[in-house]
């Protein structure tokens, strides 16, 4: 059974935490007694109704405000898959945590209000979605309920939204009407929208093709890379000259015999044998977190990139990239971080902002010469040691950076590397 | 080829674990003989053999454990020729005149975070691997796989790091610590699946057997060790029964059963109505944030 993660993005009030819970419940996901303890809590509530949105807000100080602050996980399975749901928050105070959230999903739910149509939140959370490479959008028309379930309130609002998805990133999107709130093509068929002939919310889920982990068929766009973790080497008596390379393949394959390429040293070897757990095998995959060992000896730690040499990244110490900012101390031209791609950390200072991005218009701003909590631009970053990559559109698994702040320690910006200034 | 989800979460856990090999100078991984912690061993065993784990294996005993998963954990320590610390909460209450909880359904469960804690500082660990899962609960459904922790090991939901794609920030200050989870998008089936596939072994009191309980607020506590002491209006009965979760014998209760396999014990969590915790944990249900205010506190 394969497994596909999803993130629920929508403003404070379009009804996202009902629509989790929702699904949760029309899929008979949801437990009797976590079913029994939201009913009490509802109870004390103004109109006793049973609150799904309950079942989501895990914090004293999100079931004080009703809003959702952290990004939460939920799991549930079907006869036909397993989903991880990442559930941000809509909040604009909380885009970094969508961000976060959005960073290891597959689809994106953007939630509309029926009443309002495309919204300022709508456009920030496409636009996230889109920078992130979120390969499927659906764009899950809510409240229907409330606009009459009309088919006109509906084809308008796939209008707008088809108009602003020209802007972005995005190619496949899939619009359903909805009502989270009465269970309307969220598990089970709308009595009440018989207009609309397209899969449940559900059905989509569990159907749409899920290809960017898929390596075989495309491997020019997901060449071989594995970032070194960690050295195995035992030392003993009967081990004496073992030396594995431990690590996860982020992309690609990689073969018993592949020429390889160590980076940033530059030096080429060949793949020796792969295994897992000391079991031999003759080739392995994304995600697959195998130990290498090469033909020959060649001088490796952590932080090191092995790659396949047919298809080599970029390695450069002046980078562009978009950067999502994710501290409450200004991003600065001349400040210095610490910069995170795959195992290898390396200092880096601020050289330029090309522009900010406007997160509702779109537009770019030239001449800004600092960045807030939760803003987007475009950065010039210099390297203190070069590093390897992939554009981040082409290649999510070694495009994506970040930074950390060397005093606090913090990560304050989440990268996707466009290429080499 | 294409990974089934269970190779792909193995495959993630094994990644973090050797995350933590790489970032951090002494990390343990906390082990109680529970399935999620043998889980974890069994993971360690893949991302490292055949070397040697980069962290021991770290036990806080409550004093309350069942014997047969005390018996586990020695067992398993060498049979894999691995360090095993174990430190007793029991230590903790003398040396620092704690007041254990007491009056019916006292549990010294809240108490480990002080040995921990102690431990923590005493080996000056600054990573410890826990097998929560973030399905147990709903403040654990909020947690960061790396969950850095100030040097009263608080958690502070406000000021999680962001953590992106699949790249961990384990940067700290002295004093501070990081709580990793591995496992944490596993759910309860995925372990039990994970454990039949693996073919890993597990303390006995996972199958259904015999025992003698006692019935309190409709719950079957078990009166192993004495830990439990009857009350008048409490019912003593002999069960068939298994335990769902192995957690510390005054808040762990048992669940009728007749599963003596692994085959059986999955038919009936695939088919049960009601969650891990809600049928096993009292201590979770003492309010609706008792886990993420033990957590704040210090608490895995």
């Amino acid at each position: 059974m394969d497994l596909l993660r999803f993130i629920t993005a929508g403003s404070v009030d379009d009804g996202k935490s009902t629509l989790i819970g929702r699904l949760l419940y029309d899929s008979k996901s949801i437990l009797a007694d976590q079913l029994e303890a939201i009913e009490r809590a509802s109870k004390s509530r103004d109109d006793g109704e049973i609150d799904l949105a309950l079942l989501t807000d895990g914090l004293r100080s999100e079931r004080e405000q009703g809003i959702t602050i952290d990004v939460a996980y939920r799991y549930f399975q079907t006869p036909k898959r397993k989903f991880i749901i990442v559930d941000a928050p809509g909040h604009i105070q909380y885009t970094r945590n969508m961000v976060t959230g959005a960073s290891n999903c597959q689809l994106a739910i953007v939630l509309v209000d029926a009443r309002h149509g495309v919204a300022e939140q709508t456009r920030r959370h496409s636009l996230i979605a889109s920078l992130l490479g979120i390969p499927h959008i659906v764009v899950a028309i809510n409240k229907m309920d409330l606009v009459g379930y009309s088919q006109n309130v509906f084809s308008d609002i796939c209008i707008q939204y088809a108009e602003l998805a020209k802007k972005l990133n995005v190619h496949q999107v899939t619009y359903i009407p909805m009502s989270a709130l009465n269970g309307d093509n969220v598990v089970d068929r709308s009595e009440t929208m018989p207009w609309y002939e397209g899969q449940t919310l559900l059905e989509h889920l569990e159907t749409v093709v899920i290809d960017d982990d898929v390596n075989g068929e495309t491997e020019d766009h997901h060449p071989g890379r594995f970032p070194v973790q960690y050295v195995i080497r035992p030392q003993t008596a009967e081990l004496h000259d073992y030396r594995g390379y431990a690590g996860k393949i982020t992309s690609g394959i990689f073969r018993k015999g592949d020429a390889i390429t160590v980076l940033p040293s530059g030096e080429t070897s060949t793949i020796d044998a792969i295994e897992i757990a000391e079991t031999q095998l003759d080739e392995a995959v994304t995600p697959m977190s195998v130990v290498l060992h090469l033909a020959t000896d060649v001088d490796i730690s952590r932080g090191d990139l092995i790659v396949r040499s047919d298809i080599q990244p970029i390695s450069s110490q002046t980078v562009e990239a978009m950067l999502c900012w994710m501290d409450t101390k200004e991003f600065k031209v001349g400040n210095k971080y610490v910069l995170q791609v795959g195992t290898s950390r390396t200092r880096c200072s601020v050289r330029a902002i090309a522009y900010q991005l406007n997160i509702n218009t779109y537009e770019e701003i030239e001449g800004v010469d600092s960045l807030k909590l939760n803003d987007l631009a475009k950065v010039v970053l210099r390297t203190a040691q070069p590093i390897s990559f992939d554009p981040y559109q082409k290649n999510r698994a070694t495009g994506g950076a970040i930074l950390i702040d060397e005093t606090s320690n913090v990560t304050v910006g989440a990268l996707m590397l466009v290429g080499e200034a | 080829m294409k990974l089934d989800y269970l190779d792909q979460l193995e495959s993630e856990a094994i990644h973090i674990m050797r995350e933590v090999a790489g970032q951090f100078e002494r990390p343990a991984l906390l082990f109680s003989g529970g399935k999620d912690s043998i889980t974890l061993v069994h993971l360690a065993l893949k991302a490292f053999r055949p070397g040697k784990f980069p962290f021991p294996l770290v036990h806080i005993d409550t004093g309350h454990n069942f014997q047969e998963a005390l018996d586990y954990r020695d067992n398993l320590a060498e049979r894999i020729g691995e360090k095993l610390i174990v430190r007793y909460v029991e230590d903790t209450i003398r040396e620092k005149k704690l007041k254990e909880p007491t009056g019916r359904n006292a549990t010294r469960n809240g108490l480990q975070t002080f040995t921990l804690l102690d431990t923590i500082e005493e080996f000056e660990f600054d990573a410890c691997i826990g097998g929560a899962r973030r399905d147990e609960e709903k403040a654990r459904a909020k947690e960061r796989v790396f969950s850095v922790r100030d040097e009263f090991g608080s958690w502070d939901p406000k000021r999680q790091r962001p953590e992106l794609w699949n790249l961990y920030n384990g940067r700290i200050h002295k004093g501070e610590n990081v709580r990793v989870f591995p496992i944490s998008n596993w759910t309860e089936l995925d372990v039990w699946n994970y454990i039949r596939r693996e073919k890993i072994e597990l303390p006995s009191i996972y199958f259904a057997h015999e025992r003698e309980l006692l019935i309190r607020d409709g719950k079957l506590m078990a009166t192993a060790g004495g830990v439990i002491k009857p009350e008048a209006d409490d019912q003593l009965v002999t069960r068939r029964v298994r335990f769902r979760t192995v957690g510390d014998i005054s808040c762990t209760a048992a669940s009728e059963s007749q599963a003596d396999t692994l085959d059986a014990v999955i038919d009936e969590i695939q088919a049960t109505r009601i969650s891990e915790r809600g049928e096993t944990r009292m201590d979770d249900q003492l309010s609706e944030a008792a886990m993420e205010d033990r957590k704040k506190g210090g608490y895995f």
